[in-house]
């Protein structure tokens, strides 16, 4: 599912790999590798705090807060470090709202619009199973300061996950509506999961600095989790066709410029202003 | 908006929190949910969020039974004649340790 | 819940042993006995203050996608989650009295039952923010300080717990408005600009004079409400007006004078029409926010079904946790 050709802007300057691929020079891979986990968490948890006051139950607006609290509280410590990392100046502020969308290095499937509560959950779910495997890796880097994030993130996550699997059992398997729309939701995603374990030279270059995820075997386990609930869900796994990525290389859906325009628009109107 | 008879089965759960370990647990408000899941991570989410507590129970309210504002007097009556309940009706001899 | 059905004679005894207690300052409990009036003055006001509660996490809601910093982000995601679950500690206190949250909820999306005039105003700009947790909490805080002596135990258990939680949304208000202050020309401007929109509909927040209030006297004797609403409404002024000196804005009223024998910032006419209007669903957001809430409403009608259904068709089964 990973390629070794990886899209690249024009500017930035190239070398041949081993393979005799032309592929760019990853200038700062532990900073670009910080984007993608901060970006991802960043946007996710955007989009679940457009739920706030919309929940179809109040006992779930307040889960679903909770969720939005706890990613966007990721993605600030990871996008601190990043611009610790870069060594520019930039804070966690500024990469947020001051970088163009195609700067912005989240997977595509966090940026799409939030759909219907089973659009939501589902996605929620797909991305919560991968995210619990990844933090688990992770808290074996050898960088101590990701390997704390990832502990402390970690903890968090698996109450997501719980939460999220748990609605996509109830909604799989409680009414014809709900199965219905559970099932279209899960037909729409299943071409965005396949970029969340593609590999390419930024996962190279970090595991020569201790940061190691074996992306085929996470993505084993993340099919078994997956397996495992949508059977409990009543759900259809839909078979793998042809995958959409580019998000880790700034090729994003429309959907992120729109989400951007509104994320970005108060910091700035007042460039330089503090809040 | 009419709702169906399967809407309205949202029941009503009791919740009760932890505050530390060893310590009793003690009602903390309610929360609807449709099964014992759900209503554990409502009552989390509500009641927990802070770290306020490290355990919880839910109880369908249904399944609680309260003693009626009448019976009080039966029930509750500290009884002051009943000093033999307490440990201060009891004389202990000079220089003996009773523990 | 048990309703007592008994002869006017024991309904006399009921009602001085009801008022014994609450003169003695007794907490009245869900299967305790009280008159049917209180059932009906706490039902009434706990259910207002919860709809207000949820109507209220729609102006700031507004804002969350916009909020200029990720701290900003968090912190206002945390306030308008706090409300939520304020909404929820009190429907499930009005609850006690017999009544069902379904049956609140459809009262309130049906334009039955009334919630704080103030959240049918719009949130024009990012310093509303500031101004809502000043002004707004800060009124709310004036009025709430009270209720956690109530003589309903729910009602002043929930609002223990809710002070408890309002603290960090008045601090998180001034804060931002502290910044703004002394922010850019356009910050300052900005925070002005709000003040100007919200510091009437604050003052009006309190309600009426009580002379023009119908229930307020029946709520006095009864312990459930502490004070007038003149009074709470002046104290709030008088916590306020120095608030609003360090931070260095006007506040839009040209008759505000410190009187020094009393101590109390007089302050000019409140425009009672106007809050009449708004009460009465012609203010400018009051289709707004109803409609909003008619719409979470209708459109997770499927999902609290599937729930439901999820749960009939496993009961009896042991619930199994994921992951």
């Amino acid at each position: 599912m990973s390629d070794d050709t990886v899209v690249s802007n024009d500017a930035t300057p190239t070398v041949f790999n081993p393979a005799g691929v032309r592929v760019p020079i990853i200038q700062n891979p532990l900073f670009e590798y910080l984007l993608r986990l901060g970006d991802d968490r960043l946007i996710l948890g955007h989009r679940m705090s457009e739920w706030c006051g919309h929940g179809p139950i109040l006992e779930e607006d307040i889960a679903l807060s909770n969720i939005a609290l706890d990613l966007i509280g990721h993605a600030s410590s990871m996008l601190a470090l990043a611009g610790t990392v870069e060594g520019q100046g930039r804070t966690e502020d500024a990469l947020a709202y001051f970088r163009e969308g195609v700067a912005f290095r989240n997977a595509l499937i966090v940026e799409l619009p939030n759909g219907d509560f089973a659009f939501t959950m589902m996605r929620q779910f797909l991305f919560d199973a991968y995210s619990v495997l990844l933090w688990d890796a992770l808290s074996q880097a050898a960088d101590a300061r990701v390997a704390a994030l990832a502990a402390k993130s970690l903890k968090e996550d698996k109450y997501h996950l719980r939460h999220s699997s748990e609605w996509v059992v109830r909604l799989g398997d409680g009414t014809d509506e709900s199965h219905g729309r559970a099932q279209q939701a899960l037909d729409a995603l299943w071409r965005y999961t396949g970029e969340l374990f593609d590999r390419d030279g930024v996962d190279d270059a970090v595991a020569v600095q201790g940061i190691v995820v074996d992306h085929a075997a996470l993505y084993a386990r993340w099919q078994g989790i997956v397996a495992d609930v949508l059977r409990r869900a009543t759900l259809v796994m839909p078979t793998d066709g042809a995958m959409r990525r580019g998000g880790r290389a700034g090729r994003h859906t429309e959907h992120l410029g729109h989400l951007l325009s509104v994320m970005q628009i108060v910091a700035r109107s007042h460039p330089g202003a503090a809040w | 908006m009419a709702d169906t008879g399967l809407e309205a089965s949202w029941p009503l759960w009791e919740v009760f929190t932890q505050g530390a370990h060893g310590e009793p647990f003690a009602h903390a408000g309610s929360v609807h949910a449709t099964d014992a899941e759900l209503a554990l991570q409502n009552a989390r989410d509500v009641y927990a969020r802070r770290g306020e507590a490290v355990n919880l129970w839910v109880v369908p309210a249904t399944a609680i039974t309260a003693s009626a504002p009448s019976d009080a007097g039966p029930f509750f009556d500290p009884g002051n004649d009943k000093a033999y309940r307490h440990p201060q009706f009891y004389v202990a001899p000079r220089g003996v340790r009773i523990f | 819940m048990d309703k007592t059905t008994s002869a006017p004679i024991d309904d006399l005894a009921h009602v001085a042993a009801f008022d014994a207690r609450i003169a003695a300052g007794e907490s009245i409990e869900p299967k305790d006995w009280m008159p049917e009036r209180y059932r009906k003055q706490l039902t009434r006001m706990m259910s207002q203050h919860a709809h207000s509660e949820i109507v209220g996490m729609l102006p700031e809601g507004n804002w969350i996608t916009r909020a200029p910093s990720l701290r900003r982000k968090l912190s206002l995601i945390a306030k308008v989650q706090d409300e939520a679950g304020h909404g929820l500690y009190i429907y499930c206190g009005t609850e006690t009295l017999g009544v069902d949250r379904q049956e609140l909820t459809e009262q309130l999306l049906d334009g039955r039952a009334k919630y704080s005039s103030i959240f049918n105003y719009p949130t024009l700009s990012w310093a509303d923010m500031g101004v809502i947790g000043w002004l707004v909490d800060g009124a709310a805080i004036v009025n709430q300080t009270v209720l956690a002596k109530a003589s309903y135990g729910p009602y002043a258990r929930a609002m223990i717990r809710i002070c408890k939680e309002e603290n960090f949304h008045k601090r998180q208000g001034y804060e931002i408005c502290t910044v703004l202050a002394k922010g850019t020309p356009a910050q300052k401007a900005m925070l002005q600009d709000a003040v100007n929109r919200f510091w009437w509909p604050s003052l009006a927040m309190f309600g009426p004079s009580d002379s023009n209030s119908p229930n307020s006297a029946e709520l006095l004797k009864w312990r459930v409400k502490r004070k007038t609403n003149d009074e709470l409404r002046q104290r709030f002024v008088n916590l306020t007006v120095p608030q609003a000196i360090a931070l260095g804005i006007t506040l839009p009223d040209p008759d505000l004078r410190h009187d020094e024998a009393s101590g109390d910032w007089h302050f000019g006419e409140i425009d009672w029409a106007e809050f009449f209007e708004v009460i009465a669903g012609n203010g400018p957001c009051n289709r707004e926010r109803l409609a909003a809430r008619n719409k979470a409403h209708d459109e997770g009608k499927w999902v609290r079904e599937a729930a439901a259904a999820h749960a009939a068709k496993h009961a009896g089964t042991p619930s199994s946790a994921a992951a």
